[in-house]
């Protein structure tokens, strides 16, 4: 699957752009602010005295996969780590500017920080499952966030381990340590415990980029699958999965957005020469 | 990228081909070389290895023949008596087992709180790095001072408490929780020099309760109430006052309450198992916390080590679940580093087991007959009447010295045993 070249129009694209108009003329502003998950204006992200992100203005709309692309150290991730406030841990880190996701001022030092990330839940490059149960890997969140009983628990980890697609590879080994899983199991046991705490936004930092073709699949059709309930934002390096899978697609260069359009409009007809470059793959 | 060929590789492929050749071959005997560098490498692992093992197994093989014929259970249970026949080391093994406990239970908290300050709540601002800097070389420094300096810090700072307590004259202290005090009068019938007319009367001995232990002696009068014990219980009874001269009551019941007139009671003290003073003098909880002392730079060390080799990504993880930090570290990092402070912390509760200098100076070299009761109260350790024993004349007491050591590495191996099943465990939990 990752021998499918750009100029065969990926098939997903064409199903889900076609029912949904509203993404197209997005570019002229027609939807309302309520439409939007995350607004970023004029952004400006540092550690210490690097400026890794340039007057980002973007405008994550809801429901919907959005693809970060551009080549490494262009500030993709800085900024997905701005989302959720991931950066807090990174002493040199600063941004001034404007974020919001809905009312929340999500620069704001005084942002409830776990609520937050409650809300907008994150899936990392690496699998990283605590060393714990599959069960406990999945039931953590809930635990921070929730009042549950057991019976509530056990079905809300079942929930989202068939939601992730690892159910059925697990359900008969909920006990045992996570670190047994594959790679691929892994990584989509990290998504189930990301869901668990009923995320709106599901930020995605290249989740595939150290997986198989076939858990890359795997992943890939659970993203169309979530894409109904939550919104979704994924960091690639891989044009195809970008093309594949999102809806709509922002490239990064130097920290800056140099376009952000429709997915099919990215690849197919960009605007900006060097995105054409980049898609292309003359340089990157 | 990776397809063109450097150009390098370039140049080298326009060289003759003769020398192309003698490049190889020298390529070749380099790796040879390699080869048999491995082979002495390991020889030379396997004899280092080999010479520690064979020490250590010679030692332990000459303590075992010379101790293992002492070891009885009067070893075990009895007391140390000057007799050698009759010597045992149940004061010193108890007292061992509370000082170690007690230290234990101080040091773990404080060791592994501070490694989790150090390690996981890293601050932001300057100045409080540069101080959790000089933090960290402390800890580190003070992992290489000789115990003995922390014997005598402990002397200072919690057996005497800088003196700010007053002087430690008579076992006097002058904050004091769970001791009643008592003047004790002894009948007629019990003195040596009154008991002349008094002996078909049965010795007793009264207790009357005093305040304060800095109260001047109990003037005992006609009719007073005292406590006396009768098995383990203290019953109040009236005693009478008599001139040991004049003349005594007949009946032996009347006769056994009598007190000479002028009679000085002797101070006495009973102490609950929660009493505490201040300072704490030469006791347990003093050799406790001078032990805590001793290893708590190699705990908070080790179990730095150990939190440091916790993925980071581990943390992110919970982080990005909208964990606190406490949660982070309570639910995620402590468990994942478990294993790591564990190994540590029970390197260093040997070590504390086995060190003898500290306690030689805050514990006193005294003859102590009975194990420990309460945290004020005096006591010996292992390798402290070891030593004591060693430095006898008698041969014998050398062979119930060799006895004791062996006593002191069983309770080193299980103490390690406990550390190794226990990291076992945890580490299949998680695997």
């Amino acid at each position: 699957m990752t021998t499918k070249t750009l100029e065969t129009k990926p098939k997903r694209i064409m199903n889900q752009v076609a029912p949904t108009p509203s993404a197209e003329n997005d570019s002229t502003d027609a939807l309302d602010s309520t439409q939007y998950a995350i607004e970023a204006e004029k952004l400006n992200g540092w550690y210490g005295d690097f400026q890794a992100l340039h007057e980002i203005s973007l405008k994550i709309p809801k429901n919907q996969v959005t693809a970060f692309i551009g080549p490494s150290g262009c500030g993709k991730s800085t900024l997905l780590r701005w989302f959720n406030r991931m950066n807090d841990t990174i002493f040199s880190a600063r941004a001034s500017g404007d974020l919001r996701l809905g009312d929340i001022d999500l620069l704001a030092p005084s942002t409830d920080v776990v609520d937050l990330r409650r809300r907008v839940g994150i899936v990392f490059q690496k699998a990283n499952p605590f060393p714990k149960s599959i069960f406990e890997n999945v039931a953590f969140g809930p635990r921070l966030h929730m009042q549950l009983n057991k019976s509530e628990l056990s079905d809300l980890v079942e929930w989202s381990l068939r939601k992730a697609a690892v159910w059925k590879e697990v359900k008969d080994r909920l006990n045992a340590p996570a670190l047994g899983l594959s790679g691929g199991q892994q990584q989509r046991l990290c998504i189930a415990r990301a869901i668990a705490t009923g995320p709106e936004v599901l930020l995605m930092d290249e989740p595939c980029s150290a997986l198989d073709p076939a858990s890359t699949l795997a992943i890939e059709d659970l993203m169309d699958e979530l894409r109904d309930q939550y919104t979704i934002v994924i960091v690639t390096h891989n044009m195809q999965q970008a093309s594949r899978c999102s809806d709509k697609t922002a490239f990064f260069f130097e920290g800056r957005v140099v376009e952000f359009d429709t997915t099919e409009t990215i690849f197919t007809k960009p605007s900006s020469q060097k995105t054409e470059d980049y898609v292309r793959g003359r340089f990157g | 990228m990776s397809e063109a060929t450097p150009p390098d590789d370039r140049m080298e492929l326009q060289e003759d081909p003769g020398q192309q050749d003698q490049r190889q071959q020298r390529r070749l005997r380099g790796s040879d070389g390699r080869m048999l560098l491995d082979q002495y490498f390991r020889v030379a692992c396997i004899g280092i290895a080999g010479i520690s093992v064979v020490i250590l197994a010679f030692l332990l093989g000459s303590i075992i023949y010379q101790g293992v014929p002492s070891l009885s259970w009067t070893l075990l249970s009895g007391t140390p008596e000057p007799e050698p026949s009759e010597a045992g080391a149940w004061p010193a093994i108890a007292g061992t087992i509370w000082v170690c406990t007690i230290c234990a239970l101080i040091t773990l908290p404080i060791g592994i709180g501070t490694a989790v300050l150090i390690e996981e709540f890293k601050p932001r601002n300057r100045l409080a790095n540069r101080i959790f800097s000089a933090i960290q070389l402390n800890i580190s420094n003070l992992a290489g001072v000789p115990s003995v300096v922390y014997g005598i810090l402990g002397l200072t700072a919690f057996v005497s408490m800088f003196g700010l307590f007053g002087s430690l004259k008579g076992g006097e202290s002058s904050l004091e929780i769970g001791a009643v005090y008592y003047d004790q009068f002894t009948n007629l019938a019990s003195d040596p020099f009154l008991s002349m007319g008094a002996e078909n009367a049965r010795e007793r001995y009264f207790l009357a309760p005093v305040a304060s232990p800095s109260d001047p002696p109990t003037v005992a009068t006609s009719g007073m109430e005292m406590f006396e014990y009768q098995g383990d219980q203290k019953v109040p009874v009236k005693i009478s006052v008599f001139d040991p001269f004049g003349d005594l009551p007949s009946d032996p019941e009347e006769l056994s309450l009598a007190i000479a007139a002028d009679t000085i009671p002797g101070r006495i003290s009973e102490k609950s198992w929660y009493y505490f003073s201040l300072p704490f003098g030469r006791g347990v909880l003093a050799g406790s916390l001078t032990l805590m002392l001793v290893i708590l730079p190699v705990i908070i060390i080790s179990s730095q080590e150990a939190l440091r080799s916790v993925p980071s990504s581990l943390r992110d993880g919970a982080r990005g679940l909208g964990a606190t930090p406490w949660q982070v570290v309570w639910n995620i990092t402590l468990p994942a580093a478990a294993p790591g402070i564990l190994t540590g912390s029970i390197l260093a509760m040997s070590r504390a087991i086995g060190e003898t200098a500290p306690i030689l100076i805050i514990a006193g070299i005294v003859y102590i007959r009975n194990a420990p009761q309460h945290l004020m109260d005096s006591y010996t350790v292992l390798p402290l009447q070891i030593y004591n024993w060693t430095s006898r004349p008698q041969e014998e007491f050398h062979a119930i010295a060799a006895a004791g050591i062996v006593v002191l590495l069983v309770i080193l191996l299980s103490f390690n045993a406990i550390a190794v099943i226990l990291r076992q465990r945890m580490q299949n939990k998680v695997r």
